[in-house]
């Protein structure tokens, strides 16, 4: 029998595709543009010591951010985090004050036991692990929508925190916990951007270049296509949940360090911060499509506005009217762009 | 007679692509119309301008003797034309009558008027010739029964023109002469319907006068009467297809490799205790291809999906290579080496968000990781080039999303998938279901070429003269039992459809 080759789908002559182009790369282009206009009308905005203030700034909100980039690539959304960074910051300031008993006693090394900052860290960390895997379970067994488990997170882990701090803050850190949320290395970059990049690049590696990455991309966007490809659906969608905690953990112990100081109303509103970083990131709400790269931009223009806002004297009720704009006209100029860019 | 429709010289072009140039479609009144062309010849589109879901970027279009030009899908019902897409826009958590007046509902100011609703529901599905109760959730439906909601909301809306694209392509035999018998009692009445199909039988059947677009041109139009299949498919492909589902004799030799033995399962969504696999069993061996025949419901998705571990069974034995397998999840089966290209291609297999690479190579990462947690993408794109010669897929890039290609190669990309697997067994679920001619054939190949090379396939479909062409030998299921098998050289169309409808004998 002849063979049948006749392409009907064979691509046309490569020109240009401004629109692809703008699709890929929306979020970093809105950022350049803001930029550029901040510079012109706010010279103090340009420098250097600014620049690292802003990324100090966004970097607890970078680091959930990223957490929160595998939740939504899976199509899920995690309420939770801003509770949970309280709970778990908490954690982190009682261990670092040398146990539950000692954790009201006011000032640094007073405590008569103060545990090492790594313990710390690792406290909240665990909170935040714990706080994932459970809802994660709760999504992937009782099959309850991430929406409805993350909201009764949400105040769960907010009762919690309020329980655990009995109404006072717990601050007055030891030296080397203080560092990590308020330290410059070199004498100009803040430790906390650094943590933030660090663990940002690492996510980035991990989705973009390990198998598990691609099980959380198909997992998104067809979970009953990566099912029948013999993927386990239920431990993929439960460990979204658990890096979330992770990097809920870590920001709070981040957070506590930069605070020197940990109550339980921290963290309140964080989740709508974060969910706007990563959508304005380009990451799809409906699971699949996104990047880290677009995450880290998200979160910086968020941060950029602020900041600008802030220089130029606007008034802090207006930065929200603002910011709400923004981020609906991002999402807005993303679709677009993507609405219009080559097939193929 | 003067044509009810005519579109002339429709252009439309999108990004990259020139989907129509120097389209063409008249339509008679009171005639059923065939569109035909393979997959991207441009059929869907023009049906979207002629919908008013899209705008035609030159051409002209006549509608009952007057120019018009279609703004919106909405302008175009208002003008007398429904389109009733393959994936229906029901709401299916509102009733039967709500769905046939979704937006005109009859009523005095803010209130709804249920009870003219729902008798004119009722009036209108019984012109139709059908019983179905107004106030019945759409949910319920079955696909036929919803695609008669849907013929119905068209009527309702006073139309005279239906267009139906692929309208037969999920529904069972019975309910294809049905759906035929409301076509030609439509069609009697004045309307006239354009049916978008792949499916040449049922074209020469029910359809007056036929048009084909290729590549965005319009090849031909005239009546049925005076061609043949054959004569289609030219205009179709530009050239004459031979050996179309031509059989190939071959002797089996291999050893059993899957044996299934007194499979059950009881209950599905809609009834506990309904009988869905009833004391399945049959052997396949290597290098063969058993095809599995039946009517839409017979239970042999419901066969595979059980193999395969995507749904449970309460009894039955698998044995593989003479081994009794356990197997629970997709993930056992692909372990034990069973494959399952699933009927629902843009449900169940396609990551359409993602690359060509990467769906081809979702199940096999095994064979490209590098210490264990990495994608080594160097071995992916050696592979899945390996594969793109193999299958013959036509892709820009391995990094071209799989959404932007034709039905033909992304069923072709699923198959690499399981390949890539290297399976022991391998099941396809109506392997062919969507994909134009030259793509099927090339499948029916694919096939082939696997049991050749020591596969053991499994193959379902509905269309008849594919199981005949693709078997070595054939059951045919019924109610959730297998009810005969029978040799390939043995078995005719009549043959199996005998089997396929006749009850089964107690044993």
């Amino acid at each position: 029998m002849e063979t049948l080759t006749r392409d009907p789908h064979a691509p046309t002559q490569k020109k240009f595709d401004i629109f692809g182009f703008l699709a890929r790369f929306a979020p970093l282009i809105f950022l350049i543009v803001l930029m550029s206009a901040f510079a012109v009308f706010e010279p103090r905005f340009l420098t250097p010591l600014n620049l690292f203030n802003i990324l100090r700034q966004v970097s607890i909100y970078g680091l959930l951010a990223v957490g929160m980039t595998f939740v939504i690539l899976t199509a899920g959304i995690d309420l939770s985090i801003g509770s949970l960074v309280a709970f778990a910051g908490l954690a982190a300031a009682a261990v670092s004050k040398g146990g539950l008993a000692n954790r009201f006693t006011v000032g640094a090394g007073e405590a008569a036991a103060s545990y090492p900052w790594y313990l710390a860290a690792l406290a909240a960390i665990a909170v935040g692990v714990a706080g994932g895997l459970l809802q994660g379970f709760a999504i992937t067994r009782l099959k309850v929508p991430p929406f409805v488990v993350t909201l009764g997170g949400m105040s769960a882990f907010r009762g919690a925190a309020l329980l655990f701090a009995a109404g006072g803050p717990i601050s007055g850190f030891e030296p080397n916990f203080v560092w990590m949320g308020q330290g410059k290395i070199f004498n100009q970059i803040p430790v906390p951007v650094v943590i933030f990049l660090a663990f940002a690049v690492l996510a980035h590696v991990v989705l973009r270049y390990t198998r598990y990455g691609r099980q959380v991309y198909a997992v998104g966007g067809n979970p009953e296509a990566a099912r029948l490809s013999g993927l386990n659906v239920r431990a993929v969608v439960t460990s979204v949940y658990v890096i979330m905690g992770f990097f809920a953990g870590l920001g709070a112990f981040v957070l506590s360090a930069r605070l020197n100081s940990a109550e339980a109303v921290a963290g309140t509103g964080y989740e709508l911060t974060v969910i706007a970083s990563v959508v304005i990131g380009g990451t799809s709400l409906f699971g699949g499509v996104g990047t880290i790269f677009g995450t880290v931009i998200g979160t910086i223009l968020i941060g950029v506005l602020l900041n600008g806002l802030v220089l130029m004297d606007v008034s802090a009720y207006i930065q929200q009217i603002i910011i709400g704009i923004i981020i609906v006209l991002a999402v807005a100029f993303d679709t677009f762009a993507k609405s219009r860019q080559r097939v193929a | 007679m003067e044509p009810l429709l005519r579109m002339m010289s429709i252009r439309k072009r999108f990004p990259g692509v020139q989907a129509l140039d120097d389209a063409g479609l008249e339509v008679l009144p009171g005639e059923i119309h065939a569109l035909l062309g393979e997959n991207g010849a441009g059929k869907s589109t023009l049906i979207k301008i002629l919908a008013g879901a899209q705008q035609p970027d030159s051409g002209t279009i006549e509608f009952a003797g007057q120019n018009v030009v279609m703004l919106s899908p909405h302008d175009a019902q208002r003008r007398g034309i429904a389109t009733i897409y393959q994936e229906f826009t029901l709401a299916p958590n509102m009733t039967i009558a709500e769905n046939v007046f979704i937006g005109r509902e009859p009523g005095t100011g803010f209130f709804v008027d249920w009870g003219k609703m729902a008798a004119e529901t009722k009036a209108i599905t019984q012109r139709l010739g059908l019983q179905m109760q107004p106030m019945a959730a759409v949910r319920n439906l079955s696909v036929a029964e919803q695609q008669m909601v849907e013929i119905a909301r068209a009527l309702s809306m006073k139309s005279r023109l239906i267009v139906m694209d692929e309208p037969t392509s999920a529904l069972s035999l019975s309910e294809v002469d049905k759906l035929f018998r409301i076509a030609r009692e439509l069609k009697a009445q004045g309307l006239s319907i354009i049916f978008v199909t792949h499916r040449l039988e049922e074209v020469m059947e029910i359809c007056d006068r036929y048009t084909v677009l290729r590549d965005g041109r319009l090849m031909g139009s005239g009546s049925i009467s005076e061609i043949t299949i054959d004569g289609i498919i030219r205009l179709m492909v530009g050239r004459q297809v031979k050996a179309l589902f031509a059989h190939r004799d071959r002797e089996i030799a291999g050893d059993v490799v899957l044996k299934v033995e007194g499979l059950n399962r009881r209950g599905n969504t809609q009834d506990q205790n309904a009988t869905v696999l009833a004391d399945v069993g049959f052997e396949v061996r290597a290098g063969e291809i058993l095809g599995v025949a039946g009517l839409v419901g017979a239970g042999r998705t419901e066969m595979a999906r059980a193999l395969f571990g995507a749904d449970a069974f309460d009894s039955g034995r698998i044995i593989i290579d003479g081994q009794e397998v356990h197997i629970r999840s997709p993930k056992d089966a692909i372990g034990h080496g069973i494959g399952l290209v699933p009927e629902d291609r843009k449900q169940q297999a396609l990551f359409l968000a993602l690359a060509v690479r990467v769906n081809l190579s979702m199940a096999s990462h095994k064979r490209i990781l590098r210490w264990g947690v990495f994608i080594d993408e160097t071995a992916e794109r050696t592979m899945v080039e390996e594969y793109r010669k193999k299958l013959n897929i036509r892709m820009a890039s391995q990094d071209q999303l799989i959404a932007n290609l034709s039905g033909g190669n992304q069923q072709k990309v699923t198959l690499a998938r399981w390949l890539a697997l290297r399976p022991k067994v391998l099941i396809v679920d109506e392997p062919t279901r969507g994909i134009d001619i030259v793509a099927k054939v090339e499948v029916h190949n694919l096939l082939f070429e696997m049991a050749q090379s020591g596969i053991a396939v499994v193959a379902i479909s509905s269309e008849l003269p594919e199981v005949l062409a693709i078997s070595d030998r054939i059951i045919t299921m019924r109610e959730g039992r297998v009810t005969g098998q029978i040799k390939r050289e043995d078995a005719t169309e009549e043959i199996l459809m005998s089997m396929m409808t006749l009850s089964v004998k107690p044993t």
